[in-house]
Parts: C-alpha cells; sequence; structure tokens
C-alpha cells in the first residue's frame, strides 16, 4: 500500500507542476517576450555605440567610463536623483502606510471618500500641470499672489527656475503623488487582515495601539509593505520633472531619468543611454535590497 | 469541494465580522488628532484638483486675470463647447476615438486582472522549479528604466508585424510585472496553505482551486489593479505604434485640440477634466462594489 500512495502523490505533485505552468505560461510567454528581451537587449546595447541608424558597434566599457569620469551633468543628475529619492521615497512610503492605518479606523462611506481624496492626484493625472500656475513666476503666479499680498516678499520669486527653491517643489510636487498603487494596496490589505490576531493580542497583554501596530500589524502586512517598497523605490528614482523645465536652470533638478531620455530620445545615443540605464538600475536594486533589509527587521 | 467552499465563507464571515469593531479603544485627543491630521492632508490633495477643474469653467479673461482668483466669477461651459465644436470637425468621427478607448481599456483591463492573478498563484503557492527566479525577474523588471526598452520593444512588435494593430497594446498587457506583484502578495497574505490543502484533498483540481478559492479571496486587490490598469490604458495614445487615424485614442485627438498656445488654454484645461471623468467613476464603482462583496456574500 506503501509505495503505491507515495506515487499517486508524485504524480499529483507532477499534475499540479503541469497545471502551474499553465497558468503562468500566457504571463511567462508575454513577459519574456516583451520585458526580458528588451532588458537584456538594453545591457547588450550599453557595452556599444549605437545612434539608431548605422548598426551598433562594440565598444567596451567606454560608455560606462565617459558616464562616470566625463560627464559632469550625469554627475550634477546622480546627486539630483539621489537628494529626491531619498527624500520623497521614505516620506511618500511611510506617509502612505501611516494614512491607510488611519484611513481603515473610519467606517465604510468615510473610508472610500478619504481613500479617494488621497488618490486624486494619481487618478487626476492632468492636474499636475495645476502647479505651474500655483508657482508660476510673475506676480500673477498663486503663491506669490498670496505672499505679496502679505508681505512677505517684495518681489515675485521664480520659483521653478530658481536653483535657490525648485528642487523643494519638485520635493512637493513628488509627495503631493505618491499615493498611488502602493497606498490602494495598504488599504485594502489592512482590510482583508485576520481580526483574531487583534483579539488574541488584545488578551495578550498589548498595553496601547503603538503596541499593536508594531506586533500585531507589521508582521501580517509584511507582504503588502513588501510590495509598497517596489513601487516606493522604483517611483522615487525615476523622479522626471519638466514643471521646471528641461533642461532646468544650470541643471537643477536634472534627474537620471531625465538624463536617459535626453540621450535616448534626443541624441540618439543609444548605447550610452543603455549604460546609463544599467546604472541607475544597478543604483535602485541596492535601495530595494536595503529597504528589504530594513523592512524584515520591523515586520519580523 | 462544496465543503471547502462553505469553510472559506466562514472564514471570510469571521474577517467581516471581527472587522467591524475595534478592540484596542483610542483617547478622544487621539481621534481629533487624526481626524485633523487626515482632513489637513486631503485638503492639500484636493486643492490642485479642485482648482484644475475650477479652471475649466473659467472665461478665458479669468484664466489670466491678475490678481489670480481661486474661484470662478462667472462659471461658462465655453471651454467644454469649444472642445466639442473642435472635435466635430474632426476627419475620423470623435464617436470612433471614444469607442477606441473604450474598447482597449475594458478588454486591457480585463486581460490584466485575469492575467495577472492566474498566474499569481502558481507564483505565490506553487513549489514548481524556477519559482523563486521568477519572481525576482518580475522585481528586476519592475526596477529597469523604460526609456532603453522602447526601442528593443519596438523592434520585437514591428517583427511580429504587431504594429498599427491593437496586438500591440492588447498582447504586452498579459506581462503586467507590477499587477502579478500585487496579485502575488495578496495571494500570500490571505489565502492559509492548510485551506488549499484540503481542497486538494477533496480532489479539487488546480483551475478549479484558483477559480473557486483564490480569486474570490483577492477581490480586495482586483479594485487596486483595476483602477491602475485601466487608468494606463486610458490615459495612454500608444504613439509608437498606432498610426492609423481610426485606431487611435482618445487622448491623442484631445491633445492635439488642447495644442494650440494661449488660445487653447480654456480648451485645455476642459479637455484635463473630460479624461479624468471616467477614471474617476471606475475608480468609485469598484471600489464600493468590491467592499460590498467582501462583507456581504464573502463568495459566490
Amino acid at each position: 500500500m506503501k509505495p503505491a500512495k507515495t506515487l499517486s502523490m508524485r504524480t499529483q505533485a507532477r499534475r499540479s507542476y503541469l497545471s502551474h505552468y499553465a497558468m503562468m505560461s500566457p504571463f511567462l510567454l508575454a513577459f519574456l517576450t516583451f520585458t526580458i528581451l528588451p532588458i537584456l537587449a538594453a545591457i547588450l546595447l550599453s557595452f556599444t555605440d549605437f545612434n539608431m541608424l548605422q548598426l551598433p558597434s562594440f565598444v567596451g566599457m567606454d560608455n560606462y567610463i565617459r558616464l562616470l569620469f566625463e560627464d559632469d551633468v550625469y554627475m550634477i543628475a546622480l546627486k539630483n536623483t539621489l537628494i529626491l529619492a531619498l527624500v520623497t521615497g521614505p516620506i511618500g512610503y511611510i506617509l502612505s502606510f501611516v494614512i491607510a492605518w488611519l484611513i481603515n479606523e473610519l467606517g465604510y462611506r468615510l473610508r472610500v471618500l478619504f481613500t479617494f481624496f488621497m488618490y486624486t492626484p494619481a487618478l487626476c493625472g492632468g492636474a499636475v500641470t495645476i502647479w505651474a500656475y500655483i508657482f508660476s513666476s510673475d506676480s500673477q503666479g498663486f503663491l506669490n499672489d498670496i505672499l505679496l499680498k502679505l508681505g512677505i516678499i517684495s518681489d515675485p520669486i521664480s520659483w521653478l527656475t530658481n536653483p535657490q527653491y525648485n528642487l523643494v517643489i519638485v520635493m512637493i510636487i513628488t509627495i503631493w503623488g505618491s499615493f498611488g498603487t502602493g497606498f490602494l494596496s495598504f488599504v485594502s490589505g489592512l482590510q482583508s487582515l485576520d481580526r483574531t490576531y487583534f483579539e488574541a493580542a488584545a488578551i495578550d497583554g498589548l498595553r496601547n495601539r503603538w503596541q499593536e501596530l508594531y506586533y500585531v500589524t507589521f508582521p501580517q502586512m509584511k507582504e503588502f509593505l513588501l510590495f509598497g517598497a517596489v513601487q516606493s523605490v522604483s517611483s522615487a528614482f525615476s523622479i522626471a520633472p519638466t514643471i521646471t523645465g528641461n533642461p532646468s536652470t544650470n541643471y537643477s533638478t536634472h534627474t537620471l531619468v531625465l538624463h536617459i531620455s535626453d540621450h535616448a530620445q534626443i541624441r540618439y545615443e543609444m548605447g550610452y543611454a543603455s549604460a546609463a540605464a544599467v546604472v541607475l538600475f544597478i543604483l535602485m536594486m541596492a535601495a530595494w535590497i536595503g529597504t528589504k533589509k530594513l523592512l524584515s527587521k520591523v515586520s519580523a | 469541494m462544496s465543503a471547502i467552499v462553505s469553510k472559506v465563507k466562514l472564514w471570510i464571515e469571521t474577517i467581516r465580522v471581527n472587522n467591524s469593531r475595534v478592540i484596542l479603544s483610542r483617547s478622544k485627543a487621539g481621534t481629533f488628532f487624526i481626524g485633523f491630521f487626515i482632513s489637513l492632508m486631503s485638503l492639500f490633495m484636493l486643492l490642485p484638483v479642485i482648482y484644475s477643474v475650477v479652471q475649466a469653467f473659467k472665461p478665458i479673461d479669468e484664466i489670466f486675470a491678475y490678481p489670480p482668483k481661486f474661484f470662478v466669477q462667472h462659471p461658462t461651459l465655453d471651454n467644454f463647447k469649444m472642445v466639442l465644436r473642435l472635435a466635430g470637425n474632426l476627419w475620423v468621427p470623435f464617436s470612433r476615438y471614444l469607442f477606441n478607448s473604450l474598447l482597449i481599456s475594458v478588454v486591457g483591463t480585463f486581460i490584466t486582472v485575469f492575467i495577472s492573478s492566474l498566474s499569481a498563484y502558481p507564483l505565490a503557492k506553487g513549489k514548481f522549479p524556477g519559482r523563486a527566479a521568477i519572481s525576482s525577474a518580475i522585481v528586476v523588471a519592475m526596477l529597469f528604466n523604460g526609456n532603453v526598452t522602447t526601442m528593443p520593444r519596438y523592434l520585437i512588435i514591428a517583427g511580429l508585424g504587431m504594429v498599427d494593430t491593437y496586438f500591440a497594446i492588447l498582447l504586452p498587457a498579459l506581462a503586467n510585472t507590477m499587477g502579478v506583484f500585487l496579485m502575488r502578495q495578496f495571494v500570500v497574505s490571505s489565502i492559509p496553505d492548510s485551506t488549499l490543502e484540503a481542497a486538494r484533498i477533496d480532489g479539487a483540481g488546480e483551475f478549479k482551486i484558483f477559480f473557486r478559492i483564490v480569486m474570490p479571496s483577492i477581490k480586495a486587490a482586483w479594485m487596486t489593479l483595476i483602477i491602475f490598469a485601466f487608468q494606463g490604458f486610458w490615459n495612454s495614445t500608444y504613439g509608437n505604434y498606432i498610426y492609423s487615424e481610426e485606431l487611435k485614442q482618445l487622448p491623442s485627438v484631445l491633445s492635439s485640440i488642447a495644442a494650440g498656445g494661449i488660445a487653447r488654454a480654456g480648451a485645455g484645461s476642459a479637455v484635463a477634466v473630460i479624461m479624468m471623468l471616467l477614471p474617476i467613476i471606475v475608480f468609485l464603482i469598484s471600489q464600493s462594489s468590491i467592499t460590498e462583496t467582501m462583507s456581504h456574500s464573502g463568495l459566490k
């Protein structure tokens, strides 16, 4: 009897492998063709000189050497990207979670309403242009008008072109738009948590909501926190502000993604742009691995 | 099988019942602070969006008025009439663009949600070889910048003879990495292995488990993915892939209506409002209907 049972279990396992591969096949085929193949192509191109008219020619590490040692604008873009990512990434991520957590306590109607309010910037993509009116450089700009009336400033400030202010303004606009899919997944994740754990923990002697958050909510939300983190890392490093002008004054808000698209779509230096994208990818991977380590400590 | 279904039903029901009460209490000051904080954040999120909606109802002299006013003095529908008038003079009827956009958005969203869920289940719960590699490849793909993969991807799509057909839009939609990752995280954290084991012992196949147990349990995740996917399809022009005028989407014609400098500033605001209408409706419907199915029937 025993061998027969193991055999049937093995066939069952094999059958479930087969069904699992079948379930994944449409995704896998499209993923390989339209995502992985282009990424591999881009990595190969980063070792070539390619102007999109002639065939690519192999140049070894030349693109990377030029990128890291000869391109001053790249260094500015790198600095700006790191500043923007390190400020807006964590702020946007933590705010998304905190607000989702607070919203979760509300009744059904209020919850839908506030989720909608917080998500509107992401929902109404066109609204981002309105910041240009708000921060307009002349006295017609909304902010300038208010500050002039209050007597805080005597001359209108060119918020978007003055390197003293425009990076901060990009940060504000980025945080404004950072309640995206990560936030929505937190809201629905918190909704789907098993409440019996909370009860058990309360009986076991949790003293306050902070302990509940740390000992019960975080561990249960682990998968959602990871999802939100990937979203945050990928968007925080991909900020490409054009509201401050492209190129901005002295490249004051120039970022890596703007640098990449500049070389790829305007100068047709595909090889060089690909090298820049590979370096950006390495940065993002480092940030992602770091975030993952941090999260596994918090939600252990 | 029916025993399993009723078990899952009971389990979802327990979540619902327990969800409706808060176990640890909170001080009055805490409640007040939370209300205050969420309202303040909502205001910050909403004001730019409200401003951009108000802009659309302003006559042209008010859009450029000095000093700028937040609210409209003499509301008018002129901007919308201008869009309608310009839309009436097109070579391809306006309704055609609207139909194309609706078709692509609905079909594309359906494909994205279905395929993402289908591939997320084996990725989360399967034990087949290559599972971990696929999961990491998905994260890698999410972190690689799109600017340099556009060109190789175009070559692949052209090589497959799909340029200027809807296949160029819909086939890559089979591989929505963010969607698969989101669904995977939901399946991992919301479906206990014991439920799946019990179903297997009852003789349920993997596809049956997927349709009867997995799909109903991740409805909360659909809400996030439906709105995300719909927005993506609705707002894209696919200018690289679609050349025939009669196959083009709404944004391509609306952006050409809005382009035209100062004289079309009003039309531009109206176009932004028109484009945000449908995503808002989809958001509110999906958000409320899915919360409802979660709490009332649980499983179909």
